[in-house]
């Protein structure tokens, strides 16, 4: 996992490497400050010249400015470097679903890929630039205080032997308690915010019943819950601060106790008062480092459920793949079902679709009936292969739509989905979907067939009106229409309405129809449709009842076979049929 | 110090004080307690190196005198040491106690915080809702609560500590001298400024970072959500195109935010190195051109006086270091609160009813007498100004009379609506969308109120009924079905929280949902996630219609309930609900004429009028609009 998402740093290896080098740079002119400070307060403190002082001054200020250069010039890279993973990673994500198939989209809700494109990408960030900054920085420091401190301390320096294991021990039980307490706890609050979200939305429904005390106590359970998990959690990662008080204090004394009873003793030969002080800081610094350590550790556990989370989206192989030689043209609109057969996954017990055999000639008009539930959308979305058959074939112009390039199958069969959408834009810009290069006659052309045209005019910006995310400024019905109006720009060879023209009334319904007849009598047109009304001059209408089909036939026939079909009929034109 | 003037207020003092005062009604014990940790471990934490010190000065004695037996030394030593350990004993009972109590006040606060968001966002008007996009109520929960957390957890307490730190150490330099407490001043003033420019300017690009996550999420929601017709019409390329140029942006950001906030470090550091040599300069020319010393103690310049301070000098520089660390969180958390806050004070939806809605018996004289118990009977208890009570059965009859409403100031939605709807009867709204047949069902259950004219509920002002019992009284089933997390019964008791399971058993029945309900897995135990989105749209809307069915009220309001449900289940639903609303009122719109055709009024609405009125048989006489619509001669849209 570490190593595929490594593999998204591309072209930020550079200021990687950059980081690492000059932190390294840092580090050494840091640990040399200190021998010049030490150096100048002698110098000091034996009433030293004041130039020489100044000299050493001057030293120590190139130093630094050496340091600030090395460790600006870190600052820029790091903060380079991260940004620019935690660009690839998104782009890698946002690419890869885009080759999903509508199989894989299913698989993953499109709120959890917004999660996982911002919060997880972010917390990855944050991950990566502390590693870079300190992975290079904190055992290089560690290594060189412990050095020192051998160097200088000698003996004294055996108090490390004690607290180092200590301390990592310490640190090392502190995470590996708080983490899966971490873990737990903010399942738990994305699941309290999950509730937040239901309850905004829902919230008509709340204030209709009168449940806004019920859902307030709700979620005050929920909270308390969390609160009591999150302290715990909390409160285990408080520890990290005494531990490390413990460790500190200890090397005090313990180099206090054993250090002047080694002066006393040796009369200063072995050790002096100087060297002890030094001592007490190189503690300080050995601890302080570890701490930086036990930091990283924290930080890649936690975010490696992040990680993990990224690196689902990027390992999913799209569910479908273009054919190796694939035909790049499309003969005619004809459409064959042999022995087709459908589950969404594997695992599902139940088919969504059986057997189903049917035979669609080119520029016919064909409806489709049948309740909720009936697989209707289903059975029209394996025509431009947004799903793959489970058994049998499902063919376009003769050819199996497996052979087809993916492209090409799918700017021939224009489909309006049920769940259609529009996007922030103009209108126009939304109509140019179906053909980029579509010119404004054409445009104009395929909403007056979509009839749309008229109320698209009446808007004072007319195609350059803008349409609010999610569509929410037209009409259900004016919506569909543009949706229509878009998949027709694409001049397909086989036209699919699922359910599309629920919202648009009867009349204008009949219209659209009308203009299909004259205006594309070439392509084939499937219609799913709740009204009879929609499909009862149809070439032939499918009644599909559980996941197979129950009946076809044409409006006549159907009346007299089935009685789904006629009960159906009757319910809708119930007392209507002397008006019409 | 014009400059760190111009840094607070940045840091927007008022937000901040604000925070303060709620974290100090919260915990008014706890959080004294903290301070006062954090107070004496500052204090405890300079103590040990006065014993430090005067332990070394022992060890130097006696190398000085040629001491050199332990023996000796222990005696004077050992006592000292063993302070030294009460006192680390002392500071790190201190230092547990204080981190506990903070994770504990920490999350506790933030908890509350929630809730009282929460709590408060129950109590917001619809409009509230109707007027903010759901996913920027929503980054109040998950953004600005978040950074909350780190502002109360470390921020606020190493702030503390920091400024604890560095006042005692300006009162320890003052104390060995005034000339060289002024040079650090000076350079300590740099470091302010610096820390303010950076941190600034870093906090800035940090907000704009945000702003940019917020619009790459908007991106990638409306792309995601849409993806099934990205996927149709061969969009791919054009959707990575736009994604990366909204990518690249976001990388600016956060790449500038993260490279300000990552160089503050560095540089505070070195100008402290600077300031190092300065002092030990100044101090050095100080000693060898013997100036006259200022200072609080009165001590002359002696080498005794330059070595602790420059000590105390890098002690001041780190501290610096680490509040500078925190601008950033400081700054954004405030941004946060500050939305947080505007929230916590939006006026709530206001209620002034007092008539309310209670259990009653009615005996054979009609005598309503009220109880605590369920009988079935509901009535409201009107108290008037006189101080007597009277009680007026529940029936369900709903008047509208002369309604104006306008959503905005100039726009008039409803213009004289007048609708009488009597116990028993069926009343439809037909129209064009915007015609306004939404809005009226707003208005009866007061998720608006009405400009002009009058609602009466069983002959009483609606404006007089307390909203919660209005609502209580009206079931609604809306066209946008919306299920909560749980199991289809809990979905279904929503409505009726004390309904035992056979009641939502017969409910789902009556609304014709007890079929499929029973073929799903789990049967009504089936748990419902992420809205019902294992469902159909139709299986949700029967979910909703027996939701509404179980509260069993007098009134029933459906918006385009059954617009998803194909026609043959339509008739099946019709049929329970026909059976369940026997005897009481029913207001429907829908778009299928089929689904009012029944009606015992239907009002053809038309830019907020009532055009035409009346059952079926009389409109098609009539041969006006809805004798068009009947026959598809005209347009809805």
């Amino acid at each position: 996992m570490f190593k595929r998402l490594a593999g998204c740093v591309r072209e930020y290896k550079l200021p990687t490497i950059l980081t690492f080098i000059f932190i390294v740079g840092e580090v050494i002119i840091e640990a040399f400050i200190p021998f010049l400070t030490a150096n100048m307060v002698n110098l000091i403190r034996s009433g030293a010249e004041l130039e020489s002082v100044i000299r050493i001054g001057l030293l120590l200020i190139l130093m630094a400015v050496l340091s600030l250069c090395c460790g600006t010039i870190a600052a820029y890279t790091c903060a380079k470097a991260s940004a620019g993973f935690a660009k690839n990673l998104r782009h890698d994500i946002f690419h890869k679903v885009q080759d999903y198939a509508f199989e894989n989209i299913d698989k993953f809700s499109s709120s959890s890929l917004v999660t996982r494109m911002t919060t997880d990408v972010t917390n990855v960030q944050m991950a990566y630039m502390m590693i870079i900054r300190t992975a290079i920085r904190a055992p290089l420091l560690l290594i060189f205080s412990i050095l020192m401190a051998y160097i200088m301390g000698g003996a004294l320096a055996t108090s490390f032997v004690v607290i180092i294991p200590f301390m990592v021990f310490g640190l090392l039980m502190v995470s590996r308690k708080a983490m899966p307490a971490f873990r737990s706890v903010f399942k738990k609050y994305d699941r309290l915010n999950e509730s937040i979200e239901e309850n905004v939305r829902a919230m008509r429904v709340v204030k209709g019943f009168s449940r806004e005390e019920y859902e307030k106590k709700k979620f005050g359970d929920a909270a308390d819950n969390i609160r009591a998990d999150f302290t715990r959690a909390e409160r285990i990662v408080a520890l990290n601060n005494p531990i490390m008080q413990i460790c500190v204090h200890f090397n005090m004394i313990f180099v206090l106790l054993v250090g002047s009873q080694l002066i006393i003793t040796s009369g200063g030969a072995l050790i002096d008062v100087g060297e002890i002080s030094a001592m007490l800081t190189y503690g300080m610094q050995i601890l302080m480092q570890l701490m930086m350590l036990s930091m990283i550790y924290v930080m890649l556990t936690m975010s490696s459920e992040s990680m993990k989370r990224i690196y689902e989206v990027l390992v999913e192989t799209p569910a479908l793949r273009n054919p190796d030689q694939a035909i790049t043209t499309v003969k005619d609109g004809s459409i064959d079902f042999t022995g087709v057969s459908f589950k969404y996954s594997a695992k599902a017990e139940k088919y969504a679709l059986e057997d189903i055999d049917l035979h669609i000639q080119s520029g016919m008009t064909v409806g489709i009936l049948g309740g909720t539930g009936s697989s209707k959308s289903t059975l029209v979305q394996l025509i431009p292969r947004l799903y793959d058959v489970t058994e049998g074939t499902v063919m376009v112009g003769g050819v199996d739509v497996r052979d087809y390039d993916i492209e090409t199958l799918r700017d021939s069969v224009a489909m309006v989905l049920q769940k259609n959408l529009l996007f922030s834009g103009t209108i126009s810009e939304n109509l140019r979907w179906g053909n980029e290069n579509a010119t404004d006659e054409e445009l104009v052309e395929a909403c007056k067939l979509a009839q749309a045209d008229e109320f698209v005019s009446s808007f004072p910006d007319g195609y350059n009106t803008r349409i609010e995310q999610g569509g929410t400024n037209v009409s259900g019905g004016q919506k569909q229409r543009l949706c229509i109006a878009r998949a027709l720009l694409k001049k397909p060879k086989i036209l699919i309405l699922d359910d599309s023209t629920s919202a648009v009334d009867t009349k204008t319904d009949m219209l659209i129809r009308g203009g299909f007849k004259r205006f594309i009598p070439e392509t084939t047109k499937i219609i799913i449709a709740q009204r009879v009304a929609s499909v009862q001059d149809a070439d032939m209408i499918i009644v599909m009842d559980n996941g197979s089909i129950s009946a076809i036939g044409r409006h006549e026939e159907l009346l007299k076979s089935s009685e789904i079909y006629r009960e159906v009929y009757t319910q809708q034109t119930n007392g209507g049929e002397d008006n019409e | 110090m014009n400059n760190q003037q111009k840094f607070k207020r940045r840091i927007d003092s008022g937000t901040l004080l604000r925070v303060l005062k709620l974290l100090f009604k919260s915990y008014p014990v706890l959080i004294p307690i903290v301070i006062s940790c954090i107070v004496f471990s500052a204090a405890v934490s300079a103590i040990p190196s006065i014993f430090t010190q005067k332990v070394l000065a022992v060890i130097t004695e006696c190398l000085e005198t040629g001491v050199i037996s332990w023996e000796i030394a222990k005696v004077q030593i050992l006592p000292k040491v063993a302070i030294l350990i009460v006192l680390y004993a002392l500071s790190l009972i201190l230092a547990t106690l204080q981190t506990q109590l903070m994770a504990y006040i920490t999350q506790g606060f933030l908890s509350k915080m929630r809730c009282t968001l929460f709590d408060g966002m129950q109590n917001l008007p619809i409009r509230y809702f109707d007027t903010n996009k759901h996913g920027d109520i929503m980054s109040y929960y998950t953004n600005d609560i978040d950074t909350l957390r780190q502002l109360v957890s470390q921020s606020l307490p190493s702030l503390l500590q920091s400024s604890i730190i560095v006042v005692t150490v300006l009162f320890i330099m003052l104390w060995y001298s005034v000339w060289m407490t002024l040079v650090v001043l000076v350079g300590v003033t740099a470091m302010v400024i610096v820390s303010g420019k950076i941190g600034g300017g870093s906090a800035k690009y940090f907000i704009r970072q945000q702003k940019s996550i917020g619009k790459t999420e908007g991106y990638v929601q409306e792309m995601m959500n849409g993806q099934k017709v990205i996927k149709v019409f061969c969009h791919e390329e054009e959707a990575k195109e736009g994604f990366d140029a909204i990518n690249s942006e976001l990388f600016e950001e956060s790449f500038r935010a993260h490279a300000y906030a990552n160089c503050l470090g560095p540089i505070i550091n070195n100008i402290g190195n600077v300031l190092y040599v300065i002092i030990a300069t100044v101090g050095g020319f100080f000693l060898l051109s013997k100036t006259p010393n200022l200072a609080i103690s009165g001590l002359a310049f002696s080498i005794d006086i330059i070595v602790p301070f420059l000590n105390m000098t890098k002690q001041f520089t780190g501290n610096i270091n680490q509040f500078s660390q925190q601008i950033n969180s400081i700054v954004m958390a405030l941004a946060g609160a500050k939305r947080i806050f505007a929230l916590m004070d939006e006026a709530p939806e206001a209620d002034e009813g007092y008539v309310t809605l209670v259990n009653c018996k009615i005996d054979e004289k009609d005598n309503i007498t009220e109880t605590t118990e369920r009988t079935g009977h509901w009535a409201w208890k009107h108290p008037h100004g006189d101080g007597t009570i009277t009680y007026t059965e529940l029936k369900g009859d709903v008047r509208l009379s002369e309604v104006d409403f306008e959503y905005e100031e100039g726009k008039p939605v409803l213009r004289d609506v007048t609708v009488y709807a009597e116990p028993g009867q069926k009343v439809a709204f037909v129209g064009a969308t915007g015609a306004g047949k939404t809005t009226i069902t707003n208005l009866i259950n007061r998720f608006y109120d009405i400009a002009d004219g009058k609602i009466r509920y069983d002959g009483i002002n609606i404006n007089k009924i307390k909203k919660s019992d209005l609502r209580r009284s009206l079931g609604i089933v809306l066209q946008e079905t919306n299920l909560f997390t749980g199991t289809v019964m809990d979905n279904i008791r929503y409505g009726r929280l004390d309904a035992s399971d056979e009641e939502c058993i017969a409910a789902a029945k009556l609304a014709g949902a007890d079929d499929f309900i029973t073929r799903l897995p789990g049967g009504y135990k089936t748990e419902l996630t992420n809205n019902g989105a294992n469902l159909s749209q139709g299986q949700r809307q029967l979910i909703a219609i027996a939701r509404a069915a179980v509260a069993d009220p007098p009134v029933m309001i459906l918006d385009e309930a059954t617009s998803s449900i194909d026609t043959r289940t339509e008739a099946i639903v019709q049929r329970g609900m026909d059976k369940l609303m026997e005897g009481r009122t029913v207001f429907v719109i829908a778009h299928r004429l089929s689904t009012v055709m029944d009606s015992d009024v239907i009002m053809v609405l038309d830019h907020g009028r009532i055009i035409e009125r009346g059952n079926h048989e009389k409109l098609i006489a009539e041969k006006g609009t809805y004798y068009q619509l009947y026959t598809g001669a005209f347009e809805l849209e």
